[in-house]
């Protein structure tokens, strides 16, 4: 469904570019409909880049993004609109993502006025209900109401339910529980594993190992921009192949299981910029559908 | 016993009256003792830490006292406050990220700090250096500006400079949240070792994250909406919750192995009461799946076993 194809992303940087940043390196996977993949980096790996280039909120520098087999960066503006009603995102900070001033139904009528024009009123009520129920919010709850009288569970609910009301079929979900308290977030998670069984794909964007390990079907592990290690989610996570996703794996804390009870440790990896495109990146397969990067010679 | 705290009452004076952010906690903590402090947002587990050192200007203590080391700490008294922090009582504050003076040098932003308290710098200067190498930062970090530091290495300064008179308590409010995993592993990792090189005696670290706490607390503290809900060691708290809402906060943290399609875990439902006018009785009433006629009336927090306490009637059994 979506295809994301040797995608790289180099930023300008400096007065008047003089410099540049390569902040996405010859990345490429897919997600197909009705999988979760998650898309795991530490901050500066370039996962949020991609993202935004897959909603077309920055360009690719070289590479193609497509969906349904359409190139996304030659769409006009007409159909950009086609394409963000079966691609939507949702964002980190679920506080920030509301005008302050509106209230939920306006939010939401916007929509509406943007997108599904030939609505009847009747129409997008029910609408409107079907996709309140599908992230089980009660339309009483929320309707009527400021950003301000919910909470942020609510509120990251409601910008999921606010994508269903278009029939999408790619859900761009960028660290959308990392701000949530720990008993909301599991429903929010949730939720998507439900989405997902009504076939949506899913690019779930995280920097926490055990979410994207408890919800995703397939996980890429990014590392400066570069794909380190790709594959289903219970291969890379229970198999890991790349030192640097064992290395990842072994900080993560865990309840029952002591840092201190892990043989050997690892150095902390501040990452640098990313190292400059010299083989390409090429990933080898290890496994059925497992692909790891060679290791650096460090 | 390096630090008692008895019926502490903190509250935010806003407009619409007084918000209940801490309302009651009485706990101590001991020498070389490190103790989590978790919760939720909003369970008071900041309004907790920085009334130990600092109120802002909207908190008022409402009721109750502060003892380190055998002297009552005047918590209320901004001034006099002053003559603890940094030697006695140190933080690193929530926004430790952003806490160092953006247009001076690390190094003399140190001196500045240490001159304002009478301690040479000259002086200072080895130990420091000996500290920094400790966590891994080389002396020239002294001659650098924090803009060209990266978010681990300006947690780490602070964490050096907040410990560097040998502070009795040292308050540490989600020192790792902002950090990369293994960045948050090193700097998580140092809270221990500077208590086992006696840089300080006792601390308290607050986070939202329960496994950070397993990892390096002794005992862990859990808040609820203002109010103590149960304390015990790492092991007892992680294995053998007591209190059901701690018990459904453990359930619904996903960990590495948990999956989707095998177990679904859940959330808690409902959200916290509001503190501005917080419910009578037990403040997980209205959430908990044990919640009978009881809890209207305010379970005490009481020590249940030795070192284990909790405050709910049906902990016991």
């Amino acid at each position: 469904m979506l295809q994301v194809d040797d995608v790289t992303k180099v930023f300008r940087t400096g007065l008047f570019g003089s410099g540049s940043q390569t902040a996405v390196s010859g990345v490429s996977f897919d997600v197909r409909a009705g999988e979760v993949v998650s898309l795991i980096g530490e901050s500066g790996s370039g996962k949020t880049t991609v993202g935004r280039m897959i909603l077309r909120l920055t360009t690719a520098t070289a590479g193609t993004i497509s969906f349904g087999g359409e190139d996304v960066a030659g769409y006009s503006r007409r159909d950009l609109r086609r394409y963000y009603a079966r691609v939507q995102g949702v964002f980190q900070d679920p506080f920030s993502s509301y005008n302050p001033v509106f209230k939920v139904d306006r939010v939401l009528g916007m929509l509406r006025s943007n997108y599904l024009p030939g609505l009847s009123d009747q129409e997008w009520k029910r609408t409107l209900r079907s996709s309140l129920e599908a992230v089980s919010l009660e339309p009483s709850d929320v309707l009527g109401k400021y950003p301000h009288q919910l909470s942020g569970g609510q509120l990251q609910r409601l910008m999921v339910a606010r994508a269903l009301l278009l029939e999408i079929e790619l859900l761009v979900a960028d660290e959308i529980i990392s701000m949530l308290d720990a008993s909301t977030r599991i429903d929010v998670l949730n939720l998507l594993g439900d989405l997902k069984g009504r076939g949506l794909g899913i690019l779930f964007i995280t920097h926490d190992l055990s979410l994207g390990n408890y919800i995703s079907d397939r996980t890429l592990i990014l590392r400066r921009g570069r794909v380190v290690e790709l594959g289903p989610t219970p291969k890379v996570f229970g198999d890991p192949r790349h030192s640097y996703t064992r290395a990842l794996l072994s900080c993560v804390p865990q309840l029952h299981r002591k840092w201190s009870d892990e043989a050997g440790g690892v150095a902390t990896g501040n990452g640098g910029p990313p190292a400059a495109s010299a083989n390409g990146g090429g990933l080898v397969a290890v496994d059925d559908d497992h692909f790891v990067a060679p290791e650096d010679e460090a | 016993m390096s630090l008692a705290v008895d019926n502490l009452r903190v509250y935010y004076r806003t407009l619409r009256g007084d918000v209940r952010a801490l309302d009651g906690a009485t706990f101590t903590v001991r020498d070389g003792e490190i103790m989590g402090v978790a919760g939720e947002s909003g369970c008071g587990k900041t309004t907790l830490g920085k009334s130990l050192i600092r109120l802002d200007g909207r908190m008022r203590v409402a009721e109750g006292t502060v003892t380190l080391d055998g002297v009552e700490l005047p918590i209320a008294d901004d001034r006099a406050m002053d003559t603890y922090r940094f030697r006695h009582v140190s933080i690193v504050p929530q926004y430790a990220m952003s806490a160092l003076n953006p247009i001076r040098r690390i190094g003399r932003m140190i001196s500045e700090l240490l001159s304002s308290r009478g301690v040479s710098y000259e002086e200072t200067l080895p130990e420091l250096r000996r500290r920094l190498a400790l966590v891994g930062l080389e002396d020239e970090v002294l001659e650098r500006y924090p803009i060209e530091l990266s978010g681990g290495m300006k947690q780490r300064v602070v964490m050096v400079l907040s410990t560097l008179m040998n502070p009795s308590l040292l308050i540490a409010d989600e020192l790792t949240s902002a950090l990369d995993v293994s960045t948050q592993k090193a700097v998580a990792e140092m809270l221990v070792e500077f208590r086992d090189r006696g840089f300080v005696k006792s601390t308290i670290v607050i986070t939202h994250d329960l496994s950070i706490l397993y990892q390096v607390a002794d005992t862990i503290l859990v808040m609820y909406a203002g109010k103590l809900v149960e304390k015990g060691s790492a092991a007892e708290i992680t294995e053998d919750p007591r209190h059901p809402y701690t018990k459904l906060l453990i359930a619904s943290l996903p960990e590495v192995g948990v999956r989707f399609e095998e177990r679904r875990l859940t959330g808690i439902a409902g959200r916290p009461p509001s503190l501005l006018r917080p419910p009578t009785g037990c403040r997980f009433r209205a959430r908990c799946p044990l919640a009978t006629e009881e809890c209207a009336e305010e379970p005490p927090f009481v020590e249940i076993a030795p070192g284990r306490y909790a405050a709910c009637w049906k902990a016991a059994a």
